[in-house]
């Protein structure tokens, strides 16, 4: 669809809604009653803390996990971030392997499934309730998930399997049970299978729902207030256009807008940065006295650490195992040199655009100072911090740089539009290859699976953001439980494969073609 | 040791004109052709995941079609030419490609065909014809 002939749908659609919108609000009320229901217990298992503290037992998996990794192979996201900037560059890329997927494609198409929402929605939550120190804790889950990635996209390509007709099927499920049976272990089979269902959860919750469900805020906020499920029909409609009818037009516009998107974002954050540089100092003081005192947001320290962790989590997904789906199609004779590739991942995304997001809603003073105690004021609710036009999520972040450009919140708003359809697509991708693995590949099974994610597109666009961010936080952290359990136990093939490849890049043995 | 040109070839009007002169200057010389056919590609671009899993696929398929559609019928046309001919395939930017097969097979000449209008794109981007000139290791032959 152009996006003329989508402009004029959605003002069809507008006029629709005006004439009933009692109806359809009714419609978007039973559907947000029904799925907050279903998806409750698993959401409250998942989130649940530490007997007798208020600290998510699954944030904390995440952490341990990622510090365990960074240690064990010896801070490897440092030691090896210049030569990972060196493969992308294509510098140790055969040139007879022109034609295939090299490190750079690779790298941006994972990055286009995890830079999104979670970069500017996902941030303002955490700042909006976490406070500034949120960001401190952000930053460093995400230079720990850097090792995470590493390990899990070194296994990724090291245990795909490459097809006789020449295609590749990787991720956490192919390692599990290969990489299980190779080292002796049992049960292998079963993580796969495990993985494999929380993958599809995940795939329709965070890859869908909340893409859905944000693309629509954005939309009410710029053309006015209208029923969700309008949206979610409109925006199903054109991923199945692409999904299942294979329509490759729209995809290929998409993946070629989005980094642009991507750049634009992070230039705009640094030029009002730049306007603002007397601000920068006082901003990061901010941070650093929030990050250990919590300056007075809802759950203090803890408050910020957890948030910090929950939305660094969110965004680049280090650690849940859909990275190692996206990067196992690289051509590479050596599985590791992806791992160093995937670990600029967490970087780009969580260090360098979180970052950008944070900074920027903070120095724009969107979060209101009590300016007798110098703490943050809360909101009536005492939930989150109170904001200059009551402002959370996305629109938070759109209110902070609008303050400063008041064209961006359109930019913005385009951008998430298109930040969530490429997450859609990626995600349907991991999802499909989770549905495959479980119900074998076949043009029927995948038919039934991609129609299911366009269903699931219609329900996170009608129900409201609260159920729809705690299901979708809830399945992609499942993954992880699987994912990291698994990489525990596979983690020597890798410590392995890095020795002998730092040992082969000193002497000389890697070659490098420019 | 006789010298070699390489032809720049896509099979287009113009192509077909610079291999009919790079034929004719091989017999006057004795030299040998080197027939090549460049890929336009960039390590650079985007793909969608389902791009990247059925690239390796679509690479072999794409080079197939390239030999027998496009090589295969122009090395067989010349079989009796009395020019000694070989082909290059490759993927890669197309000047710099067909610079990097003139090193590659010592060749002392490149030939091209032009294309004749210049394209809005051509005028953005730079035409091959334009970027061989700067990048090209030998004299290069434009046939209009």
């Amino acid at each position: 669809m152009t996006r003329l002939t989508r402009s004029a749908a959605l003002g069809a659609v507008g006029m629709l809604a005006a004439s009933a919108p009692a109806f359809a609000q009714s419609i978007d009320e039973k559907v947000n009653e029904a799925f907050a229901n279903s998806t409750g217990w698993f959401v409250s298992f998942i989130f649940s803390p530490f007997p007798g503290t208020t600290f998510p037992w699954i944030v904390m998996w995440l952490v341990v996990a990622a510090t365990v990794f960074t240690l064990y192979f010896g801070f490897v996201q440092f030691r090896t971030f210049g030569h990972a900037i060196r493969l992308v560059r294509g510098d140790y890329s055969d040139p007879n392997d022109a034609g295939e997927v090299s490190h750079f494609q690779a790298l941006a198409t994972a990055l286009s499934g995890t830079v999104g929402l979670g970069n500017i929605a996902g941030v303002a939550v955490a700042v909006g309730i976490g406070g500034p120190g949120a960001t401190f804790w952000m930053i460093l889950a995400g230079l720990l998930g850097m090792a995470s990635k590493f390990t899990e996209c070194t296994l990724g390509v090291k245990y795909r399997n490459e097809y006789a007709d020449g295609t590749v099927s990787g991720g956490p499920m192919y390692y599990m049970t290969k990489g299980f049976a190779e080292r002796g272990l049992p049960g292998g089979r079963f993580l796969a299978i495990l993985f494999s269902i929380f993958c599809i959860l995940g795939a329709l919750g965070g890859g869908n729902m909340f893409q859905a469900n944000q693309a629509h805020a954005q939309l009410t906020n710029v053309v006015g207030d209208y029923p969700g499920w309008i949206t979610g029909v409109i925006f199903a409609g054109i991923v199945f256009a692409v999904i299942v009818g294979g329509l490759k037009s729209i995809a290929k516009v998409t993946e070629k807008v989005v980094p642009i998107m991507g750049v634009m974002y992070v230039a705009t954050a640094v030029v009002i940065l730049i306007m603002n540089a007397d601000m920068i100092g006082w901003a990061f003081g901010q941070i650093f006295a929030g990050a250990f005192t919590g300056l007075g947001v809802a759950g203090g320290m803890v408050g910020a650490l957890i948030q910090g962790f929950k939305r660094a989590a969110f965004s680049n997904e280090a650690g849940v195992g859909s990275a190692a789906i996206a990067h196992s199609a690289v051509r590479t004779k050596e599985p590791i040199t992806e791992g160093f590739v995937s670990l600029l991942e967490p970087f780009i995304d969580t260090v360098v655009i979180c970052t950008m997001t944070a900074l920027v809603i903070i120095i724009t003073q969107q979060l209101i100072i009590d300016e007798t105690t110098g703490l943050y004021m809360l909101n009536e609710a005492g939930t989150a911090i109170a904001t200059v036009d009551g402002n959370s999520g996305v629109a938070l972040t759109s209110a902070a740089f609008s303050s400063a450009f008041g064209w961006f919140q359109y930019v913005l708003a385009l951008a998430v539009i298109l930040f969530a359809f490429s997450t859609m697509i990626s995600w349907s991708y991991y999802g499909l290859k989770a549905w495959t693995y479980l119900f074998g590949e076949g043009k029927t099974t995948e038919l039934v699976f991609k129609v299911i994610f366009c269903i699931f597109v219609v329900i996170g666009a009608a129900a409201s953001l609260g159920p729809v961010i705690d299901f979708s936080d809830a399945a992609i952290f499942a993954m992880a439980v699987v994912n990291i359990f698994a990489l525990y136990f596979l983690m020597p093939i890798v410590r392995g494969e890095l020795g002998s490849y730092l040992d082969r890049l000193q002497s000389g043995k890697i070659k490098k073609y420019n | 040791m006789p010298s070699k040109i390489v032809v720049g070839f896509d099979g287009s009007e113009s192509a077909k004109r610079a291999l009919d002169f790079a034929v004719a200057q091989a017999k006057a010389k004795g030299a040998g052709i080197v027939i090549a056919h460049v890929l336009e590609w960039s390590p650079y671009s985007f793909l969608t995941p389902t791009e990247l899993e059925e690239r390796h696929k679509r690479r072999g398929e794409e080079l197939a079609r390239a030999e027998t559609a496009l090589l295969k019928p122009v090395v067989d046309s010349l079989k009796d030419s009395g020019v000694e001919v070989s082909t290059a395939l490759k993927y890669g930017h197309i000047a710099e490609t067909l610079a990097s097969v003139t090193k590659a097979e010592s060749a002392s000449q490149i030939v091209i065909g032009r294309t004749g209008h210049s394209s809005l794109s051509s005028r953005l981007f730079g035409s091959v014809a334009g970027s061989l000139a700067q990048a090209a290791p030998v004299p290069v032959t434009i046939v209009p």
